[in-house]
C-alpha cells in the first residue's frame, strides 16, 4: 500500500457516495416526491422577492433583476452545501443510533465518513430553481461580459458552497456540546442563508459587520453580485472585495475546523 | 422560506396513548370531559417544558430570523416613501416580532404523530379511550402551545418591543381579541393538520401532502411577508385557504392594523375555519375508524 | 509471551467520568489466538474498556495498547487490523441488500473488488448466509443481522475480533451457529477474540479465558473452572435411582443438598477440585440401580454474584 494514488484514495467515498444516492432513488415516486418538494420551496423561496418587487422598485440600492442575482448564487450556494453536507447538524441522531462510534472502527477519518453518509440528491429541485432564476438574472442584466466576470461568478458559486460547507460543518462540530442544540446553529446555518439572499445594505451597519466578518455570508452573493452588475458599491463594498470570496471560505473553514476540533475531543474524553 | 422549518423544534405532539392513557377507562371515577381536557393540557404543558435549552436555541433562531426580517420590511417600506398594505414602519415591526412571537405557539409545520400511529396501527388504542381522540390530541397542543407562548412567544416580543419602534396593539379591546385570535389560530392549524395526518388511514405515503401543505400554508399565512403584500390574485388564493386564519389575522389584530368591527370579521374567518376544519376531522377520523374496522386492525 | 506480541495489553487503565470511575485500574493483556470472555454487570465498565481499545475514548490515566498501537493516536491502522461487532447497532446499510454493505466496506478497508468477492464469498459460505444476499439488512432478522455483522467485521481478516454482546436476543440455534462458526474462525485463522456477553453458554462454548469486571475493576482473570472454584461453587449431580432409596450423604467429595420424592431423586453437590463426575456416579451406581442423570452446572450469575461479593470485602 505504499503508493496510493489520490482516485484509490477517494474510492471509498465515492463508493460511499454512490450507495447513498442508490438508496434514494430505489423508491421512485417518493424520491420525485421530494424533488418536487424542493423545487416548491426553491419557487416560495423566489416568492418572497417577487412579491416584495411587486410593491417597490428597488430595495436596498437593488432593482428586481439584481436581487434576483443575488438570490440565485445565495440559492445555488447553499443547495450545493446542503446536498452534501447539510446532515450534519443532524449529528446527535448519529451518536444516538451508535453511528460515530461505528465510524470511529472504520479506518477513515470521521469527518469525511460522516459527510459521505448521506447525499440529499433531492435538493437537486431547489438547486435548478436557483440555476433558472440565475439564467434569468444573468440575461437580463446589463453585465460587462469579460473573462473576468465569468471567473467572478464560478468563484462565487464554489467559494459560496464553501462557505456554507463549512457553516454545516461548524454546526455538527458545535452538536457535540449541545443537546437540542441543532435549533441553535440553524440561527446561522438557515439563518445565514437567508441574509445571503438580502441586499446587505438592509442591513444596519453592526448587522452588517456580523454577516461579513464573523458569519461571512456577505460573501456568498450580495458582494460579488455588486461587482459583478459594476454597481456602486458603498463603504463596506468595495469591488475588488468580490475576489475576496475563496479567503472568507478560508476564514469559515478556520473555524469549522475549530469547531469540529473541539466537539470531538470533547466526545472522546480528551483534554478533560 | 425553508429556513424556518428546521427552527421549530422537533418535538412530537405528545404521546396521544400516555396522556390518554392517564384517563381511567373504568367508570367508577369517571371524569368529566373539561377536567379531563384540562388535565391533558396541563399535562402537555409540562412535558414541554422539560425542553428548556430547546427553547433556548428556538430565543436565538427566532431573534436573527426576526433581525432580518425587521430589516428587509423596514428597508421595503423606506423605499416605497409611503406604507403599504396597511403597513406603516411601527405596523411592520410589529409583524415581524409578533409573527416570531406565535412561530413556535401555532404548530404551522405539522406534526407526524398521529400519522405514525395510524400507520402503526396504535390508533386504535385511542379509538377505545373514553375521550374522543381529536379533542385528546388537541387538547395536548394546547399544552403544548401555552409552554411556547410562554417560553419563546415572551422573549421575542420583549426583544421586538425593546430593540425597535414597535406598535403596540391600541387598545384593550385589541389585547383580549388578539387573545382570542391567538387560540383560535392554534385551532386551526392543528386541526389542518389533524386531517392531513388522518390521510394515512387510506394513503401509503403522505409525504408529498404533507410537503405541499407546508410550503403553500407557509407562504400564504403571512409568515415572511403580510398577505396584504401579495399581488391580488395570490391575495385571492390567501383568503380562500385557511392559512392566514393561522398567522396573519391573529397579526393583524395585535399588530393594530386591524381595528374596530374589522376585528370582529377576523375572528368570524377563524371561528369558520377552525369549525370546519375540526368537523372534517371528525368526519374523517370516523372514516378511518370505520376503514380500520373493516380491515380488522 | 513478550509485551510486544500481545493483542492488549492494559496497564493501570483508568477512565473517569465527572465523578465516577468507570474503569479503575485495569490490567492485563490478551496473547494473540487467545479467546477472552468479558464478563460484567451492566455499567461495570466494559464498552468504555472496549471504546478504549478501540480509540473511541481517551484513557484519563494508564496505558493501553492494541496490536501494539496506541489506539487514539493511531485510530485508524487500529482499526485496519480490529474488527468490532457492536450487538445492539449495526455497522451495515439497512436500506440496501446485503451484498452492497459487503462490497462498501470493502472499498472502506482498501481491498480491490476480487479480494472483497473472495472474502465475502467464503464467509458468506461459512455462516449460511447465500439466500441473504440480495435482502436489504433491514429485512433480514436478528440471528441473520448478526451472522452478517460478524461476516463485516471479519472481511479485512482482522488479526483481533471484538464482540460486544453479540448472542442478544438470539434464538438456541442461531446461538449455536455463531458459536461453532467463531471456534472455526479462531481454529483455522489464529484471530483473536475478545468476547463480552451475559450468556453463559459463550463463554463456556468460545473461551478459555475469562476477565469479570466489577464497577470499572478487574476482579477476576482465569479459566471458567478456576472462576467457579475460586468463589467456592460447586457442581451438582442430579440422580435419578430405580427406587427409592436412602440418603445418600456417604458419597466421598459430594455432598447431599437435597432429597426428592422419597430419595428417588437425590442432588449431589461436589467439588470438582476434589473428585469427578465420573467417580461420585460409580460410588452411588456401585450400591443403587441409577436411571437417570444431570448435571447442573454452577449458575454463572450466581457465580459472578459471588465474585463481586468477594470483591467487594477485598
Amino acid at each position: 500500500m505504499a503508493d496510493v494514488t489520490l482516485t484509490e484514495r477517494l474510492r471509498p467515498y465515492r463508493v460511499l457516495l454512490a450507495s447513498r444516492a442508490r438508496a434514494q432513488m430505489q423508491y421512485r415516486t417518493s424520491f420525485v416526491t421530494d424533488i418536487l418538494g424542493t423545487v416548491g420551496v426553491g419557487l416560495a423561496e423566489f416568492a418572497e422577492v417577487w412579491i416584495i418587487f411587486h410593491n417597490v422598485d428597488i430595495l436596498g440600492g437593488l432593482d428586481f433583476t439584481s436581487a434576483m442575482l443575488v438570490f440565485a448564487l445565495s440559492n445555488l450556494a447553499f443547495s450545493l452545501a446542503d446536498m452534501f453536507v447539510g446532515h450534519l447538524d443532524q449529528l446527535p441522531r448519529y451518536i444516538r443510533a451508535g453511528q460515530v462510534d461505528a465510524f470511529y472502527v472504520r479506518p477513515l477519518p470521521l469527518l469525511a465518513q460522516l459527510m459521505t453518509s448521506d447525499l440529499s440528491l433531492r435538493r437537486i429541485g431547489r438547486l435548478s430553481v436557483a440555476l433558472v432564476v440565475l439564467t434569468v438574472a444573468l440575461t437580463r442584466a446589463d453585465i460587462d461580459w469579460s473573462p473576468a466576470t465569468v471567473a467572478l461568478i464560478v468563484l462565487t458559486v464554489v467559494s459560496g458552497t464553501a462557505i456554507f460547507s463549512a457553516l454545516f460543518t461548524a454546526a455538527g462540530g458545535l452538536q457535540f456540546f449541545l443537546v437540542d442544540g441543532a435549533e441553535f446553529t440553524n440561527a446561522f446555518t438557515y439563518g445565514g442563508s437567508y441574509a445571503a439572499q438580502q441586499s446587505q445594505q438592509v442591513f444596519p451597519d453592526p448587522l452588517r459587520i456580523f454577516w461579513t466578518f464573523v458569519v461571512p455570508t456577505a460573501f456568498v452573493a450580495y458582494i460579488p453580485a455588486v461587482a459583478i452588475l459594476d454597481l456602486p458599491g458603498d463603504h463596506l463594498t468595495p469591488h475588488w472585495l468580490a475576489w475576496c470570496t475563496p479567503l472568507a471560505a478560508l476564514l469559515a473553514w478556520g473555524i469549522a475546523g475549530l469547531c469540529w476540533r473541539l466537539g470531538t475531543r470533547h466526545y472522546q474524553g480528551a483534554g478533560g | 422560506m425553508v429556513h424556518d422549518v428546521r427552527h421549530v423544534p422537533n418535538v412530537p405532539l405528545l404521546p396521544g396513548a400516555v396522556l390518554l392513557g392517564s384517563v381511567p377507562l373504568c367508570a367508577r371515577a369517571r371524569p368529566t370531559v373539561v377536567k379531563t381536557f384540562w388535565l391533558l393540557v396541563r399535562a402537555g404543558f409540562r412535558r414541554h417544558s422539560t425542553y428548556r435549552l430547546a427553547l433556548l436555541a428556538g430565543m436565538t433562531t427566532n431573534s436573527v430570523f426576526g433581525f432580518i426580517r425587521a430589516s428587509i420590511l423596514l428597508a421595503a417600506l423606506a423605499s416605497a416613501g409611503t406604507s403599504i398594505g396597511g403597513y406603516d414602519a411601527p405596523t411592520a415591526i410589529a409583524f415581524v416580532w409578533w409573527g416570531q412571537a406565535l412561530l413556535g405557539t401555532v404548530n404551522l409545520w405539522g406534526f407526524a404523530e398521529v400519522k405514525d400511529r395510524v400507520r402503526t396501527g396504535d390508533i386504535a388504542v385511542d379509538f377505545l379511550r373514553p375521550i374522543d381522540p381529536q379533542l385528546a390530541y388537541l387538547a395536548g397542543d394546547l399544552g403544548r402551545a401555552g409552554i411556547n407562548l410562554i417560553g419563546r412567544g415572551l422573549p421575542a416580543i420583549l426583544l421586538g418591543a425593546l430593540l425597535f419602534d414597535m406598535a403596540p396593539p391600541p387598545s384593550a379591546v385589541s389585547w383580549a381579541a388578539g387573545a382570542v385570535s391567538v387560540l383560535l389560530a392554534v385551532v386551526v392549524a392543528f386541526a389542518g393538520n389533524f386531517v392531513i395526518n388522518l390521510l394515512a388511514f387510506w394513503l401509503v405515503e403522505i409525504r408529498g401532502i404533507t410537503l405541499l401543505w407546508m410550503i403553500t400554508g407557509g407562504l400564504l399565512c403571512g409568515l415572511y411577508l403580510p398577505v396584504p403584500w401579495f399581488p391580488d390574485w395570490l391575495r385571492t388564493v390567501a383568503h380562500w385557504s385557511p392559512f392566514p386564519s393561522m398567522l396573519q389575522n391573529p397579526i393583524d389584530i395585535l399588530a393594530g392594523r386591524v381595528v374596530g368591527t374589522d376585528i370582529a370579521s377576523a375572528v368570524a374567518v377563524q371561528v369558520f375555519w377552525a369549525l370546519a376544519l375540526l368537523g372534517l376531522g371528525q368526519l374523517v377520523l370516523r372514516a378511518g375508524r370505520r376503514r380500520l374496522e373493516v380491515q380488522g386492525g | 509471551m513478550s509485551i510486544d506480541s500481545a493483542i492488549i495489553e492494559t496497564r493501570d487503565l483508568v477512565r473517569e467520568f465527572k465523578k465516577t470511575r468507570a474503569v479503575d485500574r485495569m490490567t492485563f493483556s490478551v496473547a494473540p489466538g487467545e479467546a477472552v470472555g468479558y464478563i460484567g454487570a451492566n455499567g461495570a465498565g466494559k464498552s468504555t474498556t472496549i471504546k478504549m481499545l478501540t480509540g473511541i475514548l481517551k484513557p484519563t490515566a494508564g496505558h493501553v495498547r492494541t496490536c501494539g498501537l496506541d489506539p487514539m493516536r493511531q485510530r485508524v491502522e487500529v482499526a485496519r487490523r480490529v474488527g468490532v461487532v457492536f450487538g445492539q447497532r449495526s455497522q451495515l446499510w439497512w436500506d440496501l441488500p446485503l451484498r452492497d454493505s459487503f462490497a462498501i466496506l470493502g472499498a472502506i478497508h482498501r481491498l480491490d473488488d476480487q479480494a472483497t468477492r473472495a472474502r465475502t464469498d467464503l464467509l458468506v459460505e461459512q455462516l449460511e448466509m447465500g439466500p441473504q444476499l440480495g435482502t436489504p439488512v433491514r429485512s433480514l432478522s436478528l440471528g441473520q443481522r448478526m451472522r452478517a455483522e460478524i461476516a463485516a467485521a471479519l472481511l479485512h481478516s482482522p488479526e483481533l475480533l471484538i464482540l460486544d454482546e453479540p448472542t442478544i436476543g438470539l434464538d438456541v440455534l442461531s446461538k449455536q451457529r455463531l458459536r461453532e462458526f467463531l471456534v472455526a474462525e479462531r481454529r483455522e485463522r489464529g484471530t483473536t477474540l475478545l468476547l463480552t456477553t451475559h450468556d453463559m453458554g459463550d463463554i463456556e462454548r468460545l473461551c478459555d479465558r475469562v476477565l469479570v469486571v466489577d464497577h470499572g475493576r478487574l476482579a477476576f482473570d482465569g479459566t471458567l473452572t478456576g472462576l467457579a472454584g475460586t468463589v467456592g461453587a460447586q457442581r451438582v449431580l442430579v440422580i435419578d435411582l430405580a427406587a427409592p432409596t436412602a440418603d445418600l450423604d456417604d458419597v466421598p467429595g459430594a455432598t447431599l443438598v437435597e432429597s426428592e420424592s422419597d430419595g428417588l431423586r437425590q442432588r449431589l453437590a461436589f467439588d470438582a477440585e476434589s473428585t469427578t463426575v465420573a467417580a461420585v456416579l460409580a460410588h452411588v451406581s456401585s450400591r443403587h440401580e441409577v436411571r437417570d442423570l444431570t448435571i447442573e452446572e454452577p449458575d454463572i450469575e450466581d457465580v459472578v454474584r459471588l465474585i463481586y461479593a468477594a470483591s467487594s470485602r477485598t
